[in-house]
């Protein structure tokens, strides 16, 4: 039973201007089996509260706690946090010029499985999950991300989910840009790791729509670098009809008062 | 990587210079045989402005006294059909059919040798390694190298430089008719080693050279490779591959020298820099001249140079040149990008588990991976793979 704990997390960047706050106390606790959405305005601090997670460098913590099964993971460098069992599925993977996906997806199973996988069953593993988010086999010589389409990136952002198998998987975005097969292709990817293991998923999303495929125990509301606001599946239906004008006020109060 | 965040970058990372002045006169460059033809370089030459004059050990000015011998050995493979090794003297006819030396240092080779090795390919031959060894540390030397082929011929040559001391010499690529050849020059010198090479390629019609070099070792390497073409059709691909560690100075200058139509050429070099605090800078210099002349009609071209560099203490310079006299052309281009090693790959291959030090081997193996995998002869390529990981693991990066 995995559990990701964050407790009033802040987080800032260094702009021209110095130092810029974000993150301004983010409490949440996803626990293994659960499946958590984050819906919020552009701008909010979504995909920088997963980066804080994943350990980018760019973005400083300036306060609170991240723990996975009780282990401090702020400490962690961004490897350790990946073998520990964090993914994020990024808003914008980059693009490694020059080293294959086939390269790479055998790196990243060998770090995070503590062993290289055994060669036959490997590229057998690799062809599943493959076959199985109807990616081509030809992907896997391309250079890792390198002029892949928006959608194709996202493709693979679930493939190498499914291959790393890790307890808590943030995913940012994971539906933007796809297409409506490709969206169901995706979600279903999602599912059956989510059905596979004892894991929990965090989803950022701005669209109601990828909530019909996954179904989300917690929505939460987040607004001016906090959750604002957290219910049942029904307050997603709620903010796609009135938008979040109500929860930007409530932001906005919050940052008068801070 | 050539946007202009990462350039910038690049210039906090180590020292950047991309030269925007083009070369004095590519068109009209000054050549002979003569080293006193040459007025002595301070340094302030355009040729020479990226030098380190003081560490040339005298090559240039005069001052070195050749104490030396650099043996030029011919692997015994190639005492195969198709290879001729022959020692000649200054006067043999054949010598300086390749080109004619455009700097002081390769006419103080040329003036300075007195034998010359002739390497010639006929039909198909195994390929050919020849050794270039060092004089030794402390001493100086010139040598003297032709490789050619006869008419439809096709071979594969290997140059490999190794050893120690200071070596000064020319290298003349003379393709025939119809032939291809394809040359990869290694510069896997010791530490202390300076070489100062003058290369000479001259293609006949329809002739085609696929020339990679390689450069790891030495205190200085300084190649100048310069290509020209006979007849029409004849095609150029030149491949570079430098890894610069603190305090080497590896300098590439080409001259592609289009004055027949109907030919082209297409070059790819690639540099990493690594540099060390407390030690001179890591220092990779690519200068890529090409002339289309006003004869030169139909000429194809592309010129690309690529610097990587991966921490601080490091300095490309890349100065791309293009000068065209003629509007009937096929295609040119250039470009230039240096780019310090990205944060963002980094991060991304590390949020995946993969540990710093392997990532960062992944990406430079990757940068270099184009270069390397064109090199057919399997066993040097794996020697090569492995010399990069081994520079990579010189300061654990
Ligand atoms: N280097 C930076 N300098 C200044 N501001 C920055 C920097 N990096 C991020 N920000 C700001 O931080 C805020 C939060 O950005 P973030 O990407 O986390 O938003 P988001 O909620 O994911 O938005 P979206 O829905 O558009 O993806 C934005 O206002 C963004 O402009
Ligand atoms: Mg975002």
């Amino acid at each position: 039973m995995s559990t990701l704990e964050i407790k009033d997390l802040r987080a800032s960047v260094t702009t021209d201007a110095g130092a810029k706050e974000i993150l301004r106390g983010v409490d949440l606790t996803v626990r293994a089996g659960e499946t958590h959405a984050i819906m919020g305005p552009n701008g909010s601090g979504k995909s920088t509260l997963a980066y804080a997670i994943a350990g980018h460098p760019k973005y400083e913590i300036t306060g609170g706690e991240v723990l996975l099964d009780g282990e401090n993971v702020l400490e962690m460098s961004v490897d350790e946090r990946a073998r520990a069992g964090l993914f994020l599925a990024m808003q914008y993977p980059v693009e490694v010029p020059g080293v294959s996906m086939a390269n790479f997806l055998r790196s990243a199973a060998t770090a995070v499985r503590g062993e290289a996988p055994k060669l036959r069953t490997w590229v057998k593993e690799v062809k599943g999950a493959m076959d199985a988010l109807e990616i081509d086999q030809t992907f896997a010589e391309r250079s890792v991300n390198e002029g892949f389409s928006g959608g194709e990136k996202k493709r693979h952002e679930v493939l190498q989910l499914s291959l790393l198998k890790p307890k808590v998987a943030i995913l940012d975005e994971t539906d933007s840009g796809l297409d409506v097969d490709a969206l169901r292709v995706v979600s279903e990817g999602v599912n059956r790791y989510k059905a596979a293991g004892d894991v929990g998923v965090l989803l950022i999303t701005h669209y109601t729509r990828i909530l019909k495929h996954i179904t989300p125990d917690v929505v939460h509301v987040f607004a001016g670098g906090r959750i604002v606001e957290s219910g049942g599946a029904e307050l997603a239906d709620e903010l796609e009809t009135n938008g979040y004008v109500k929860f930007t006020g409530a932001a906005a109060g919050v940052e008068v008062a801070s | 990587m050539s946007s202009p965040d990462t350039v910038a970058a690049a210039a906090e990372a180590g020292r950047y210079g991309q030269g925007g002045v083009p070369p004095a006169g590519a068109m009209e460059r000054f050549t002979s045989y003569d080293v006193e033809a040459f007025e002595v370089p301070g340094g302030r030459e355009e040729n020479w402005r990226f030098t380190p004059m003081k560490r040339l050990r005298g090559l240039h000015d005069g001052t070195a006294t050749f104490d030396g011998t650099a043996a030029v050995d011919v692997s015994a493979g190639g005492a195969g059909t198709g290879v001729t090794v022959e020692t000649v003297g200054r006067d043999d006819a054949r010598i300086g059919e390749g080109g004619v030396p455009a700097d002081r240092v390769a006419a103080q080779a040329w003036s300075a040798f007195r034998e010359a090795t002739v390497v010639t390919l006929d039909g198909t031959p195994e390929p050919v390694t020849i050794t270039l060894n060092g004089p030794g540390a402390g001493a100086t030397a010139v040598a003297h190298l032709q490789v050619r082929t006869t008419p439809h011929t096709e071979a594969t040559v290997v140059v490999e430089g190794r050893g120690s001391g200071a070596l000064a010499d020319n290298i003349e690529f003379v393709v025939a008719d119809g032939s291809k050849l394809v040359v990869i020059v290694t510069e896997e010198w010791a530490d202390d080693a300076v070489h100062v090479s003058g290369q000479h390629i001259a293609l006949g019609r329809d002739a085609t050279i696929v020339a990679t070099s390689i450069a790891f070792g030495g205190d200085l390497v300084r190649v100048s490779p310069t290509v020209t073409y006979t007849a029409p059709g004849g095609s150029a691909e030149l491949f570079g591959l430098g890894f610069a560690d603190a305090g080497q100075h590896l300098e590439q200058r080409l001259l592609v020298d289009h004055s027949t139509p109907h030919c082209s050429s297409n070059v790819l070099y690639k540099n990493a820099l690594q540099g060390k605090e407390g030690v001179t800078d890591a220092h990779t210099v690519w200068i890529g001249d090409v002339l289309i002349r006003a004869a030169a009609e139909q000429t194809e071209t592309f010129e690309f140079n690529r610097n990587l560099v991966l921490t601080a203490h490091a300095r490309a310079d890349s100065v791309p040149n293009l000068e065209i006299e003629t509007g009937e052309i096929a295609g040119a281009g250039h470009a230039s990008a240096t780019g310090r090693f990205d944060d963002e790959q980094l991060f991304y291959l590390q949020s995946r588990g993969i540990p710093e030090d392997v990532a960062r081997r992944l990406v430079v193996r990757g940068f270099f991976g184009e270069i390397l995998s064109r090199i057919p002869l399997a066993e040097l390529r794996e020697r090569l793979e492995a010399a990069v990981e081994a520079e990579l693991a010189v300061t654990g990066a």
